[in-house]
């Protein structure tokens, strides 16, 4: 006996031209919370895929208990007591909630349902994990928490050993967070194993009792949080680990300040929907990078999707460069110089079936046109340029994306808009789910940009990133801003405390 | 890797000219032989044949070096790719060896005519397949424009003119009301879906039931009274008919009209889907709709253009239709659709958007056909001829979606 509940031993992977996983090994005690990292394309979400079994790995065993299984499914890994929590979770939107929790194995006889028993098991449930949820709500309406708490749910129904938590809680607020910490705490205690894949190192270093880095789809090591001495963990030995190399600063060096010219006006300016953004009011600045902070639900994607022609606005105007500008639609506002990053990289901003290339120049088409015809050798000189300064890492520029990491992919999209020669960058989660050396480079590429003369404007859930990028901080609460804070004045608190202004209103309210 | 795709290359080029030698071999040891009657025109296929065969080595070798990664897939996975191919490859082999006379250049020819239309059916409803819809209406519209085009094209002296004091016209009138009738019912089409974001499958559907009811009413005006439009003129006739180096010699069929035709508007459409703006971003909308109204593509404009651009072909194929067989129903055209969507997807065209080439849409058209005439030819009945098409959509398609699916 190995004493391990499972055991992944020299794991193997390769796709066309990508050896994914390369001899990795992961070694997860029962009762733990088992933290899984490194850098995107590190190999973690491919590791997870083979013991989920959406991936058959080339090469390697998986041990559960000691006993050695083949997983071929899904189906057959939550058989074994598997059960995983995507990072994008796609209930069915127009179903109850209870429906999706046993999605696949309702309760009943002979093929009909017990309605009654799926109500009443999924109330307890929801009660132990102390959800407030009526489980005929639709989920399509939840909240991203709320969804991810119904997926935990599952597999606590199932009776999960292993829980796979991918990053969990890249759209949760702190409060949600805290939540969430509680419930693994206490179904750890209960037993339950969890792989906890996260970028995000204070979490880590929180509620893991275990660490395992990979690198390059390659294992680099496992350790205690809390060694024998007890001494903990440092962010800067797993970074280290991570990268393989010390990174001294997380943020590159800003020089130069934002000039007085107002490249943007945004004046009282509100959704059409109540409770969407109401009366948003700011000025960017050329060279500046305004952050805009807040919690999931401030509206603030919302209202950038607005400035740039996504959605409607029923009020307020918006000038740029002194001139009025009406947000009529994104080729229009492409054209006025407007680039915008979206939150949602796969819904939103990748062609997964296209290559490299169509993805870089989709965007700036019309510059290599003439009469509707394409240039390609220009588009192919310009997108591979773009896509060298940024350092996108692939084969060729007619590798299809969805071959990419995150944050290779996040790379192309930014090189898509940098070939626009957008003045005004609005980034949005730009180093969502990416990892620090990548991190590193967007930060980089975010400074050249405004060197260059341009402005930005950054909206980030993440503090650290938020304050050691922002020149200044506009911080949304519940659709209003709440306030402004410049260089020098932030601190963490002073952002938390505007960002949850309105947020007993709320609880008031409900 | 390299020496693999050098190989591939090599491997084409001598075996290209080992077939290419021995059908000019054939040609000449065939009549001393006596093999004239067992062989037809076989010398003259390997010919062809070798000759493509040892080109396509010379230009792949000519390209750069990053398009070559076709070359290093393993033969299995050369058969899953080709699996249709072969099979049609093994059917014909099969064919010849049952009924020589199939190996003639005259069964080629009337093959490729009967591809024409059916290709262009096909080159423009992989538009609307391209962005993951598809296009109910597009047989109707081959029936409208043919009843259209053919209504004016009656000889003086025909007794049942639908219009009687019509005057002799210019031939492109007719034509040009036809698909102009086609392209308008396209920008409906198009409207629907890119206004109300409807699907195409109802948007199409509700214009193919306004399309065939429409073109009923103008073919039951009075004096034609639905009765069916004969009389054609010979010179619109000719625009279907007509066959090119007729005799050069003798017993030499000619090429009919329509094969270089439907060339011409496969080159365009290739060229429109792969050198274009609009083509890059039927890709783009394909793939991911939401992020193609992020990148800033005008969504709206694009889908018009696709309908209207899918509906100039149905309506060109209309006109072709009626010239071919110098006359037209409202019934022309019925349920052609149904074959251009399934030679599109035998073609590689997905069902799902964003992923299809003008190359496989050929490939799937002349695969059909070749089917269909060769299975006439020797004899199988009508009704396990459907069996057969059936069994070749599912295969088919069942191959191209565990190839997406391998993992």
């Amino acid at each position: 006996m190995s004493g391990f509940l499972l055991e992944m031993k020299n794991i193997t992977k390769t796709f066309p031209g990508v050896k994914a996983l390369d001899n990795v090994n992961l070694n997860v005690r029962a009762g733990t919370v088992h933290a899984l990292m490194g850098e995107n394309g590190a190999g973690k979400s491919t590791l997870m895929k083979c013991l989920f079994g959406i991936y058959n790995p080339d090469g390697g065993e998986i041990f559960l208990e000691g006993k050695k299984v083949n997983i071929h499914s899904a189906r057959q890994a939550m058989d074994q007591g598997i059960a995983m929590v995507h990072q994008e979770l796609h209930p069915i939107r127009f179903r109850s909630v209870m429906e999706n929790v046993y999605l696949g194995r309702f309760p009943g006889h002979m093929g009909v349902v017990d309605h009654k028993s799926m109500y009443d098991k999924t109330k307890a449930l929801f009660e132990d994990l102390e959800l407030d949820v009526d489980p005929l709500a639709l989920a399509g309406e939840q909240s991203a928490a709320i969804l991810q708490m119904m997926e935990i749910a599952r597999a606590v129904d199932m009776k999960a050993k292993i829980i796979i938590l991918d990053e969990p809680t890249s759209s949760l607020s702190d409060r949600e967070v805290e939540h969430l910490f509680k419930i693994i705490n206490r179904l750890r205690a209960q037993g339950v194993a969890f792989i906890y894949i996260s970028h995000k190192m204070k979490e880590i270093l929180e509620i893991s009792d275990e660490v395992t880095i990979m690198r390059d789809g390659q294992y680099v090591g496992t350790w205690p949080v809390t060694d024998d001495k007890g001494e903990k963990l440092t962010i800067d030995f797993i970074i280290k680990q991570m990268v393989g190399r010390e990174m001294t600063n997380q943020f590159p060096p800003r020089e130069g300040k934002p000039s007085d010219e107002v490249v943007l006006k945004v004046e009282h300016v509100s959704s059409p929907l109540k409770k969407s953004f109401q009366d948003v009011s700011f000025e960017l600045h050329k060279q500046e990078i305004l952050g805009i902070g807040g919690l999931v639900g401030a509206q603030r994607t919302e209202f950038v999707e607005a400035l740039f022609g996504l959605r409607g606005i029923a009020s307020g105007e918006i000038y740029l460069n002194n001139a009025k500008y009406t947000n009529k639609n994104p080729g229009y506002a492409k054209s006025k110089g407007l680039a915008l990053l979206t939150e949602e990289r796969r819904a939103t901003g990748i062609f997964g079936i296209l290559p490299i290339l169509e993805n870089t120049v989709i965007a700036n088409q019309k510059n290599y046109a003439s009469l509707g015809i394409l240039n390609e050798k220009r588009m192919r000189i310009d997108a591979g340029e773009e896509c060298k300064k940024l350092n996108v890492k692939t084969p060729s520029l007619q590798t299809l994306i969805q071959n990419l990491s995150g944050g290779n992919q996040q790379k192309v999209l930014i090189a898509r808009w940098l070939l626009t020669n957008s003045d005004i960058l609005i980034l949005d989660e730009p180093t969502r789910g990416i990892d620090v050396g990548a991190k590193y480079e967007i930060y980089n590429i975010m400074l050249e940009q405004i060197s260059l003369g341009r402005s930005i404007i950054m909206i980030s859930s993440e503090m650290p990133e938020l304050m050691g990028m922002s020149d200044r901080i506009m911080v949304m609460c519940e659709g209003r801003v709440t306030g402004f804070l410049n260089k020098g004045e932030y601190t963490q608190e002073k952002i938390m405390a505007l960002a949850t202004q309105f947020a007993g209103h709320k609880e008031n309210a409900a | 890797m390299a020496e693999n795709v050098s190989k591939t290359k090599k491997l084409f080029t001598v075996g290209g000219l080992v077939v290419l030698a021995l059908g000019i071999i054939l040609y000449f040891a065939k009549e001393p032989l006596g093999l004239n009657r067992k062989i037809y025109d076989l010398p003259v296929f390997l010919i062809l044949i070798g000759l493509g065969f040892a080109l396509k080595g010379f230009m792949s070798k000519a390209k750069s070096e990053d398009d070559l990664d076709l070359g290093s897939k393993s033969f299995g996975e050369f058969l899953t790719n080709n699996a249709i191919l072969l099979a049609m490859l093994v059917l014909v082999v099969v064919i010849c060896i049952l009924q020589p006379r199939f190996m003639q250049i005259r069964v080629a020819l009337d093959i490729l005519t009967q591809s024409s239309t059916k290709l262009i059916m096909a080159l423009g409803i992989c538009f609307a397949l391209l962005i993951a819809g598809t296009d109910l209406s597009a047989g109707r519209m081959v029936g409208l424009s043919a009843v259209i085009s053919a209504s004016m094209m009656q000889t003086a002296t025909y007794a049942n003119r639908f219009f009687p004091d019509l005057p002799q016209v210019s031939i492109w009138i007719p034509i040009a009301a036809a698909v102009l009738a086609c392209m308008l019912f396209g920008a409906l089409n198009g409207f629907l879906v890119a206004k109300y974001e409807m699907h195409p499958f109802i948007a199409t559907l509700a214009t193919q039931v306004i399309i065939y009811g429409a073109c009923s009413l103008y073919f039951d005006m009075p004096p034609n009274n639905s009765q069916p439009i004969g009389g054609i003129r010979p010179d619109f006739a000719q625009i279907g008919q007509m066959r090119l180096f007729q005799g050069i010699y003798p017993g030499f069929p000619g090429i009919s009209i329509l094969i270089p035709i439907s060339l011409v508007i496969c080159v365009i459409i290739w060229f429109v889907l792969n050198k274009t703006v609009f083509g890059k971003n039927v890709y783009a909308i394909g793939g991911n709709r939401e992020a193609a109204v992020v990148a800033g593509i005008n969504v709206f404009r694009n889908i018009m253009f696709i309908f209207i651009l899918a509906s100039f072909l149905y309506g060109i194929a209309g006109v072709l239709e009626a010239a071919r067989t110098a006359g037209a129903t409202n019934n022309y055209g019925n349920g052609y659709e149904t074959d251009a969507i399934a030679a599109c997807v035998v073609g590689g065209v997905s069902m799902s958007g964003g992923i299809g080439k003008v190359g496989g849409i050929v490939m799937g058209v002349l695969i059909f056909t070749v089917i269909q005439y060769g299975l006439q030819f020797i004899n199988v009945s009508p009704m396990w001829q459907q069996v057969i098409k059936g069994v070749i959509i599912a295969v088919a398609v069942a191959i191209d979606l565990t190839k997406y699916r391998r993992k």
